[in-house]
């Protein structure tokens, strides 16, 4: 049984307009210890199935259909107070921004220790234990003085492992991890990325990471799925999806990614832009800017076909009109990700 | 933090030079301070020698040092129109003006907060809208009209409180409280509500309008996603957030709420700095509208201290000397 299960999740925001459909009937699932990365341009929703799934959609944003399952119970419909509990001890989270995830009047030790006594028995003084070894796991230097500062004492990348150290402090099973290297440096994302990776190894804990870093998946994740306008292009192995992607849109992202090596080449890039949640395109969403659009592609939606080792969500695998998977892959040319993979293997 | 106390008392003594500077230029511009103190007939080299006698006819330097001097031993000068010493009158009267501000100021927050943090957390249910709209009434209604209105109400129709005055008194070795005696509370209770309601509304508009803001906060976001209970993340997380401008504003409102107690000390006839000060104003009584602009300024500038410091506790960003960020990576 995975770990987490997301069965047809429709995340809708209701506005005066109209209803806004975020997330339009997506599923995927994790498996213990795994990492699936979650790819896409901003506003693609991959942002909102982590908020979906951790119970804290900001209203008006609801799940308007669909089940999520943790270790086969549903969490999706839980009350307040039962997912609540849920939240911190078998989900995790990590967000985008270290310097405003942590509250700035109080000191690091306090946040530690309020969030190690919401979910277990233990006096102050062993909850201040636990987080001072939680601040030397995630590589704080001195934690027994860094312990007492507030967060303002701190760097960027040390307020990141601050905030690791928040979401791992009772081993959730999960950690949603939405950006969490955006605002970094770039030398310092690197580390964030290995601690994270290292710490989810030793505790083997499950992490969804949303980015819209391809290089950060290629170096992490086990599984990725790549999203489009509320739904799942592709989904399946990271080195199937980067070396063999098959949708025309997972190789458009493979193709926008600078290099190093190919110098003189013109970054390539997928004209067009994501639609607005309010004017999708009937059909493929991605059928205006896919320079292999057929009639079917504008007026049926494509559901995930299994290709080869992944899934992808596009009428040119259906093997209609004689199409064959080794052709239509053909169109999709080949891609540069060689370099970015290379780093998944250490 | 010692450097930066003294930096602010620094501060506050040019602040209150200037405000003497002014205090002491109405003296100089609101008409001859002899015509007001003699008859008319009153020779003329008898109005010299009072001249003379008061210091008119010294250098306007030396006048104002002189005035500086004095009121640095918080000696004001006489009354022209009671010829007894500013600093006498005013500290009979300074009792009755402080309980009341501090009663509308306790009163202002201990509503004024509570409904703020409610309005912000429910902010579309039914009460949070009928608050709102209340609280729309306190903030257009004039003092006095909402002072007339009580009285109306209360000690007219239901004659549940008295109307005007401090009540029971005691003297506590020169100053007179009403805190120890039910008369003297219950006479305070319409006069703190007429001079309270504004701040009240105030704060809470101000409380309502911050917890918004700071619920939507990455840090609010991610306490909820550690799972912290409702209230750890509301009182613990959001509310210590919003404090630092509820203290600023509180801080203003209740240097506004001793000044301008004027109003509705007239209203219900309290015997306090405010009406001491209008009807002073109504004689041109000089010494004592110098002497209560001073000491209005000193109210502002302590407590304006008082809040600096406050922000110290509140707020460990300001701690400046506990080290900067260090660390990278």
């Amino acid at each position: 049984m995975p770990l987490l299960e997301v069965e047809n999740l429709v995340v809708e925001f209701p506005t005066r307009r109209g209803t806004l459909t975020a997330v339009n009937d997506i599923s995927l699932h994790i498996d213990e210890g795994e990492v699936l990365g979650v790819v896409g341009e901003s506003g693609a929703g991959k942002s909102m199935t982590g908020a979906a799934i951790i119970g804290l959609l900001e209203p008006p944003g609801r799940v308007a259909g669909g089940k999520i399952l943790l270790e086969g119970e549903r969490i999706d419909n839980l009350p307040y107070e039962k997912m609540r509990r849920i939240r911190g001890k078998k989900i995790g989270a990590i967000f985008q921004d270290p310097l405003t995830s942590l509250n700035p009047l109080y000191s690091v030790g306090r946040q530690l220790v309020e969030t190690i006594q919401t979910h277990t028995d233990m006096t102050p003084t062993q909850a201040r234990e636990r987080a001072i070894d939680l601040l030397r796991e995630v590589g704080i230097p001195a934690p027994e003085r860094r312990i007492d500062q507030y967060p303002h004492q701190f760097s960027g990348g040390m307020r990141q492992r601050v905030v690791i150290a928040l979401a791992l402090c009772v081993n959730p099973r999960l950690i949603i991890a939405d950006e969490p290297t955006t605002a970094l440096d770039v030398s310092i994302q690197a580390q964030i990325i290995a601690l994270l990776k290292r710490l989810c190894r030793e505790h083997g804990t499950a992490v969804m990471l949303v980015t819209h870093d391809m290089g950060v998946i290629a170096e992490t994740a086990d599984r990725v799925a790549v999203m489009y306008a509320g739904r799942i292009a592709e989904i399946g192995p990271v080195r199937e999806v980067i070396k063999n992607a098959k949708h025309p849109y997972t190789h458009g992202l493979m193709g926008s990614i600078p290099s190093i090596g190919h110098d003189n080449e013109r970054l390539e890039q997928i004209p067009g832009a994501m639609p607005r949640l309010t004017d999708i395109p009937q059909g493929c969403a991605f059928n205006p800017r896919c320079p292999h659009t057929f009639d079917k592609c504008r007026t049926v939606r494509p559901d995930l076909l299994p290709v080869e080792d992944s899934w992808t969500a596009c009428w040119l695998y259906d093997g209609e009109d004689g199409r064959t998977i080794e052709a239509s892959k053909k169109l999709v040319a080949e891609t540069k990700a060689d370099a970015l993979l290379e780093k998944n293997d250490g | 933090m010692v450097a930066f106390i003294l930096r602010r008392l620094i501060q506050s003594l040019f602040v209150m030079f200037f405000v003497a500077l002014v205090s002491f230029s109405m003296f100089r511009f609101v008409g001859d301070p002899v015509h007001q103190m003699v008859g008319i007939e009153t020779s003329l080299e008898e109005r010299e020698a009072l001249r003379e006698k008061l210091g008119l006819r010294d250098p306007v330097i030396v006048q104002f040092g002189n005035y500086i001097a004095k009121a640095a031993v918080l000696e004001f000068g006489v009354s022209y129109q009671h010829k007894r010493p500013v600093a006498e009158m005013l500290a009979e009267r300074m009792p009755a003006t402080l309980e009341l501000a501090l009663v509308s100021a306790v009163f202002s927050l201990l509503i004024g907060v509570p409904m703020g943090v409610y309005t912000g957390l429910n902010r579309d249910g039914f009460f949070s809208k009928m608050f709102l709209s209340i609280s729309l009434v306190g903030i257009s209604l004039p003092t006095f009209l909402i002072g007339i209105l009580l009285i109306f109400v209360f000690s007219v129709q239901l004659n549940w409180l008295p109307s005007f005055g401090r009540g029971g008194v005691v003297d506590l070795g020169g100053w007179t409280t009403s805190f120890l005696t039910v008369d003297g509370w219950k006479s305070l209770i319409l006069p703190s509500i007429t001079l309270g309601l504004f701040q009240l509304t105030l704060i809470m508009r101000l409380v309502r309008s911050e917890m918004l803001e700071v619920l939507r906060t990455d840090y609010i976001k991610f306490a909820r996603a550690r799972g912290l209970s409702n209230r750890a993340v509301h009182f613990g997380h959001a509310l210590k957030n919003t404090l630092v401008p509820v203290i600023t504003i509180t801080g203003l409102q209740l240097g506004s709420i001793i000044a301008f107690a004027i109003i509705t000390e007239t209203v219900f006839q309290w015997p306090g700095m405010g009406q001491m000060f209008l009807q002073a104003v109504t004689t041109v009584d000089i010494p004592i509208m110098a002497a209560y602009l001073m000491l209005i300024a000193f109210f502002f500038v302590v407590i304006n201290l008082i809040v600096d410091m406050l922000y110290y506790v509140v707020d460990p960003r300001l701690r400046v000397d506990t080290g900067k960020a260090t660390g990278h990576g």
